[in-house]
């Protein structure tokens, strides 16, 4: 089995850039200017408290062994107590990580089947003027920052026709008995949809371009060109035969795109006032919450590595023509 | 006599101009080069055409604080933000640290690169090994959250931009030059070098690097646009450096001054302008590379 052994080679590389984006969070919280101690206890807890972590973290021990600590904490899911909130790390990312993961979701489907269609039908149009005004177009939503796309849209559809509401997830007051009727609620959609519509704009010209290309690819291939030769209509021969294995790559992508949505978050979440992550980590470095700001990265790096790893273990499965070597 | 060696050889700009190898024939590239030129103007006489100060608390005649005029209300071209500063002025000298950081950082980026592409593909081995695990690595960091917390630690500057671009944005270079000079050390005429009797140091900068420019230049002018996207995204999140004006930095002080509510569109709406610009300018020269690099690709 060529492949198990590939996926595990990758697997344990996978590990080891783990370890490497851990060590590098330890050494940027530990030896930054600033208090050291700082990273973990705030001055305005209690003594009690702060012996308490100061005792769990080792924050009175020699470095290489507080590293050591810190990595057996981790292995435990235990991230420290954040300042602001006063409660454990975990918790709290935790609890903000469905709402990224929708907004990313959300936004990346509605990115991949407008890309994946306009690609496709830009390469059946190839050199045709639609395709010489749209590619110049995509390259441009591509050139945007995302956080201003967000506000253009919150002025004209939120300030100014007040179609959506202007940021969160619910109308204030709003209570819900579980997040599940929340996430189902008719409100929730109208919160989402600008917020979600923005980083689809953004997102929708990586699978838009390599649909585009990989279709112009593949209808050089023999197969589609034997296809033709049998006379198949010229629909049967885009969609049945070239759009299909054009595909394949595309959908790979997907897992990249998961990774970068992630880091665009940051911003748009920011604002949209869409309580998430990346929004968490703006609040927690702002505010010098370093224990919530630590946690908040390495989720977000954990996620990035898992779906370069997922894209890469696709990309093996899905052609057996790439080759580990 | 040196007139005679210039006419035989041409200057060393001439030839590095020549291996850039500029896609002048691609009307997109063109253009790109087109919107740099205008960009760089922009910047160097940045004085003489802003009418005013960028950070300077503007009156009007009656002595009130000529705060949010609309476009060419009391001459104001843009207008003014809410503190009273002139638009027009603010989005031209933003034209200078986005040309400052975009530059430098792309400079950096494909200077780092090209240098980890060029000796971990032509010395392979261990070095390639540790080189490409390190690559590796630099994938895994989340870029926009590294700047965030970096910018956060160190003091406030423009240059936190550029260093985190440093430290971690070689990687995509770095991999696709080194995959070109993998190809490239197993030519006829590196071997040919090699037995003539070149060391190494002389195959890598005569032989290999004048191939792998225009790809750095390429790397380069994505890179100057994700600079510039990267500084906006910073100061609009409040990490920025407080004494420059960037564009990031109007949008930031538009989105914190209520302008979405105001309706402001004059205001927030030039400097995305701009960076949708100067960004997409890059991606222009980079497509009308590819054209000639990969001529595959786009067709």
């Amino acid at each position: 089995m060529p492949h198990l052994k590939a996926a595990l080679s990758r697997t344990l590389q996978l590990l080891l850039v783990l370890w490497a984006v851990v060590t590098i969070l330890f050494l940027m919280f530990r030896l930054m200017p600033g208090n050291p101690m700082a990273a973990y206890i705030d001055p305005t807890f209690t003594i009690e408290q702060q012996q308490a972590l100061m005792a769990q973290f080792g924050l009175d021990k020699p470095l290489w062994e507080q590293y050591l600590i810190y990595v057996g904490n981790l292995l435990q899911g235990e991230l420290g107590q954040s300042f602001r909130y006063r409660e454990p790390v975990a918790d709290r990312i935790l609890a903000l990580l469905p709402n990224t993961l929708i907004l990313t979701f959300t936004s990346l489907i509605i990115a991949y089947v407008f890309g994946i269609l306009a690609g496709a039908y830009l390469a059946w149009k190839r050199g045709g003027v639609v395709e010489h005004a749209a590619i110049p177009l995509v390259l441009t939503t591509r050139a945007m920052p995302e956080f201003w796309l967000g506000m253009v849209l919150l002025a004209v559809f939120s300030f100014n026709l007040g179609w959506f509401p202007a940021g969160g997830t619910r109308p204030a007051g709003a209570n819900y008995d579980s997040l599940w009727a929340l996430y189902t609620s008719r409100d929730f959609l109208t919160y989402l949809a600008l917020p979600a519509l923005t980083l689809a704009i953004y997102s929708q010209g990586l699978p838009l371009l390599l649909m585009r290309s990989n279709m112009l690819d593949v209808m050089k291939e023999d197969f589609v060109t034997m296809a033709r030769i049998k006379g198949l209509s010229n629909w049967t021969v885009v969609v049945r035969h070239a759009a299909r294995n054009a595909l394949l790559p595309v959908m790979t992508s997907f897992a990249i795109a998961v990774g970068y949505q992630l880091q665009g978050n940051v911003v748009v979440e920011s604002v949209f006032s869409w309580p998430g992550l990346g929004r968490e980590l703006v609040n927690a470095v702002s505010a010098s919450d370093y224990p919530l700001a630590q946690g908040a990265f390495l989720m977000i790096a954990v996620v990035v590595i898992v779906m370069n790893l997922i894209a890469d273990l696709l990309y093996a499965f899905l052609d057996p023509r790439i080759s580990h070597a | 006599m040196l007139d005679a060696a210039v006419e035989r050889k041409p200057s060393l700009i001439g030839r590095l101009f020549r291996s850039l190898r500029l896609p002048l024939n691609e009307p997109f590239a063109v253009l790109g080069l087109l919107i740099y030129a205008l960009f760089v103007l922009t910047a160097i006489f940045a004085d003489q055409i802003a009418p005013y100060e960028p950070t300077e608390i503007l009156f009007t005649p009656d002595y009130n604080l000529a705060a949010d005029l609309r476009p060419g209300e009391d001459g104001y071209i843009l207008g003014t933000t809410s503190l009273g500063r002139d638009i027009f002025s603010q989005i031209v000298h933003g034209s200078r640290s986005a040309l400052l950081i975009g530059i430098t950082a792309a400079f950096m980026v494909a200077l780092i690169g090209s240098i980890v592409g060029l000796v971990s593909g032509y010395f392979r081995g261990w070095v390639d090994v540790i080189l490409m695990r390190l690559a590796d690595i630099a994938f895994g960091i989340p870029f926009l959250p590294f700047v965030i917390v970096l910018a956060a630690f160190l003091e406030p500057s423009i240059w936190n931009v550029v260093i985190a671009m440093a430290l971690v944005l070689w990687r995509d270079t770095a991999r696709v030059i080194r995959s070109q000079v993998l190809t490239l050390r197993s030519r006829g005429y590196v071997d040919a070098a090699r037995v003539a009797g070149s060391s190494d140091l002389k195959i890598i900068l005569r032989h290999i690097a004048p191939n792998i420019l225009p790809l750095s230049f390429l790397y380069g002018s994505i890179a100057i646009g994700w600079a510039i996207l990267t500084e906006a995204s910073i100061s609009f999140l409040g990490f920025g450096d407080p004494q420059s004006i960037s564009w990031g930095y109007m949008l930031q002080d538009a989105f914190a001054s209520q302008a979405l509510a105001k309706q402001a569109y004059y205001w927030f709406v030039p400097p995305g302008f701009c960076i949708i610009l100067v960004v997409s300018a890059g991606f222009f020269i980079t497509r009308g590379y590819e054209n000639i690099l990969f001529p595959k690709l786009g067709r």
